[in-house]
């Protein structure tokens, strides 16, 4: 019990930190590495939590994909890093204004929040005994069967987001020699190759 | 309900997500110049919110957060991805990110 308090405390300590350094890092490739850690972290705490499919998400798909793509597109775009410092402290009052009067209402609401007694009753799919099924399984037998309609649109919400991303980013440059592989394969002998009978010693005009 | 400092319980959980999602809307006041930073602190955000319903998910036994959870990812995923094709788009145009920059559509 005391090692996975402490672990929590940890995995906290180290999510919280990352952030601030996501935020604050001057170059934003050290940000990107910051928010890995981040997420790093938080997979820790979904393994705390008993949500062990989830962190093995979390590590696949942010620090697999997601943060790789930040990366590739930081490292693709030339930003002037000197700039963006600039208005720094201009935005510091209200940024830190509004950071304190959410953090504010935050504190308030879990403050005065209790949980229900019948909330118990009300569960959508309460987790089997974790020493019959594991997680995985007893989240994929509900994603399969409750969920399927769900599962099926968040399929869809990736679909768009590709064909949205390759629609976005796709450009057709004028005047760059490629390859065409058709006209290629269609030449023909005829059409390229032109037989020439040559005189002696007179050769082609 | 034991009460103590070493005692890890919802509310912890639901205090560092509170301290992330506040990190997060911190981080998009403040870099006023970078656009991909401010696409982070929305991802730092969505994962507060995930830390959450992961929480309550674990505290109240049911499954269901864990589910939305993975949605939550999935629209996550989207936007990171959109989000940048955009970034990307800008930058050819306009050869920068700053958001003051952003003032084509005069909004």
């Amino acid at each position: 019990m005391i090692v996975a308090s402490l672990a929590f405390y940890l995995f906290a300590f180290i999510a919280v930190v990352s952030a601030l350094n996501v935020i604050f890092q001057r170059n934003p490739v050290h940000s990107v590495l910051w928010l890995i850690l981040t997420f790093f972290n938080a997979a820790g705490l979904f393994v705390l939590l008993g949500a062990e499919f989830l962190a093995m998400l979390l590590v696949v798909v942010y620090v697999g994909a997601v943060a790789v793509l930040f990366l590739f597109v930081v490292m693709m775009l030339d930003i002037n890093i000197t700039m963006i410092r600039e208005g720094f402290m201009k935005y510091l009052p209200v940024g830190a204004f509004i950071g304190i009067v959410l953090l504010v209402e935050l504190a308030l609401v879990y403050g005065g929040w209790v949980m229900s007694p019948q909330a118990e009753a009300l569960r959508l799919a309460p987790t089997p005994d974790i020493t019959q099924i594991d997680n995985t399984e007893a989240l994929g037998r509900i994603m399969y069967t409750q969920y399927v309609y769900v599962f099926q649109a968040a399929g869809l919400v990736l679909l768009v987001a590709m064909i949205g991303s390759i629609v976005l980013t796709l450009r057709r440059r004028p005047g760059v020699r490629k390859q065409n592989i058709s006209t290629q394969v269609n030449r023909r002998k005829e059409d390229t190759v032109e037989v020439v009978k040559a005189p002696v010693g007179k050769g082609i005009a | 309900m034991e009460t103590g400092m070493l005692h890890v319980g919802l509310s912890h959980y639901l205090t560092l997500s509170a301290i992330l999602f506040t990190l997060g809307i911190f981080g998009i006041f403040l870099n006023r110049k970078n656009l991909i930073v401010i696409l982070m602190s929305v991802e730092l955000m969505l994962l507060s919110v995930n830390i959450n319903l992961v929480a309550f998910s674990s505290f109240m036994h049911d499954l269901a957060g864990q589910v939305f959870t993975m949605l939550v990812l999935t629209v996550a995923a989207a936007e990171a991805a959109i989000g940048l094709a955009i970034v990307v788009v800008f930058y050819r145009n306009r050869r920068s990110i700053e958001v003051d920059d952003i003032n084509q559509m005069k909004g």
